[in-house]
């Protein structure tokens, strides 16, 4: 074994190789390793966020799907409640016009008996006479009997 | 080359010359130069350096280096390719070796641990190639290029303990470094002296925690220096002496060393967190 000045050379070059190493190719891996994993961090974290998101939606969406059906059920009924007033509106508004035109023909029909009492009023003097006439056999003076000719249609 | 001068050479000398370093220093009479013998580099002493080892070691190293930095100046978060989720996966091995380990704030240790990983890894490594491919063709090229005959050119670094502890030495001086700034000097020797038994048993606690301290570094580096010597060596030893039943023995003893080579790695990085790690419990 002999020692000599190599073994001086060899520390000399142990020291020059571990300082390049250190200032100039250490960094290099250290900084796309710490890159690396900061990408990969950041990634899952927003992969994380967007699940989040995903399941804020979902639940807005439910939520506003609940909303929605609330308010149909509110429409329809209001819908149900109109068209039953309506119905009955309609129904009452049939019933009145029934009666109103019932009544309109019961006067009309009162007014026609009126009409045809009075014209037989008219007439019941001419045919008292008539009647009188053939059962006496001789004609009868209107204008004497004219009181009681009067008091007999008043009767009718 | 190894096949060409088999005959000439015994497998003595072949593996002494499989064994032996490039070495470029200072001869005995003054004067720099390569070394033409085993005699010649020892002669030198400690003013020499392996420039086959040492030019390996930094290349490797560089073209690690290079090759991250390129891949990292490419890397996109989003869309990574294949070669950047290789260097990825390399990383993220040692981050988290780094995490699990050290429990302290050291923007440090990271890098250290990724550079003393994938650094020895392909030091290692080059105990894969053949033993002769690379070291035989520069031996050729010694030879009728320079004129240098035998030229040797180890081509594995982890198998010269310079390189290996080279490495641990530093670790080491780190680990006092990184002690005596979060013990304090009084508590990085108060650990020392005062530790398994108390004042009254001073010198005993020294006389255990000294070598332990000691130990760690040397454990360190020779640990890697060993397995991966030992497994050069078996290297040559069937080289040399099985001829064409070689091969077989080849691959059988590359595949168990596929296991030692990323292993021995391995250790030295998590050993390394480990005592960096302790280096920055406070003191108690």
């Amino acid at each position: 074994m002999d020692i000599n000045l190599t073994i001086i050379g060899q520390s000399i070059a142990f020291a020059v190789f571990c300082w390049f190493c250190h200032r100039y190719v250490w960094p290099l891996f250290a900084n796309v390793l710490e890159e690396r994993k900061r990408t990969i961090a950041e990634g899952l974290e927003a992969a994380a966020q967007a699940e989040q998101k995903l399941e804020s939606a979902a639940r807005q969406t439910a939520e506003q799907l609940d909303e929605a059906k609330a308010s149909a059920a509110g429409i329809i009924e209001q819908a149900n409640r109109r068209s039953a007033q309506i119905i009955d509106e309609a129904r009452q508004q049939a019933q009145m016009e029934a009666e109103r035109i019932m009544q309109a023909a019961q006067a009309e029909i009162e007014q026609e008996a009126n009409r045809a009492k009075e014209e037989l009023r008219a007439q019941v003097s001419l045919i008292a006479v008539a009647g009188a006439e053939k059962i006496l056999g001789r004609t009868v003076d209107q204008a004497a009997n004219e009181d009681m000719l009067r008091q007999l249609a008043a009767e009718l | 080359m190894a096949a060409a001068d088999a005959e000439s050479q015994t497998v003595q000398e072949y593996i002494v010359h499989h064994l032996s370093y490039l070495t470029f220093g200072r001869h005995p009479d003054g004067h720099w130069g390569f070394a033409h013998s085993p005699e010649e580099a020892s002669e030198m002493g400690f003013m020499a350096i392996h420039v086959d080892t040492m030019g390996w070691s930094i290349a490797l190293g560089a073209a690690f280096l290079l090759w991250f930095r390129r891949v990292g100046l490419r890397a996109s978060a989003s869309n990574p390719g294949a070669i950047q989720n290789f260097v990825e996966s390399i990383f993220e091995f040692v981050d988290a070796r780094v995490s699990e380990g050290f429990t302290h704030k050291n923007s440090l240790i990271g890098p250290l641990a990724l550079t003393v990983f994938v650094w020895i890894l392909l030091m290692n490594t080059m105990d894969l190639v053949p033993v002769d491919w690379i070291t035989g063709i520069a031996a050729w090229v010694g030879e009728h290029i320079f004129g240098f005959d035998h030229m040797p050119f180890k081509i594995v670094p982890t198998t010269d303990p310079n390189i290996t502890m080279g490495m641990s030495l530093s670790v080491f001086l780190l680990i006092i470094w990184y002690s005596i700034q979060h013990k304090g000097i009084g508590g990085f020797f108060g650990e020392l002296a005062f530790h398994p038994f108390g004042k009254w048993m001073v010198p005993f606690n020294l006389m255990i925690e000294i070598p332990t301290l000691l130990a760690k570094p040397i454990s360190l580096g020779l640990r890697l220096f060993g397995n991966l010597y030992a497994g050069e060596l078996l290297f040559l030893l069937i080289a040399g002496l099985l001829g064409l039943w070689q091969l077989p023995a080849h691959f059988a003893w590359a595949v168990f060393h596929l296991l030692v080579v990323p292993l021995q790695a391995f250790v030295f990085m998590m050993l390394t967190i480990v005592y960096l790690n302790a280096a920055h419990e406070p003191a108690h």
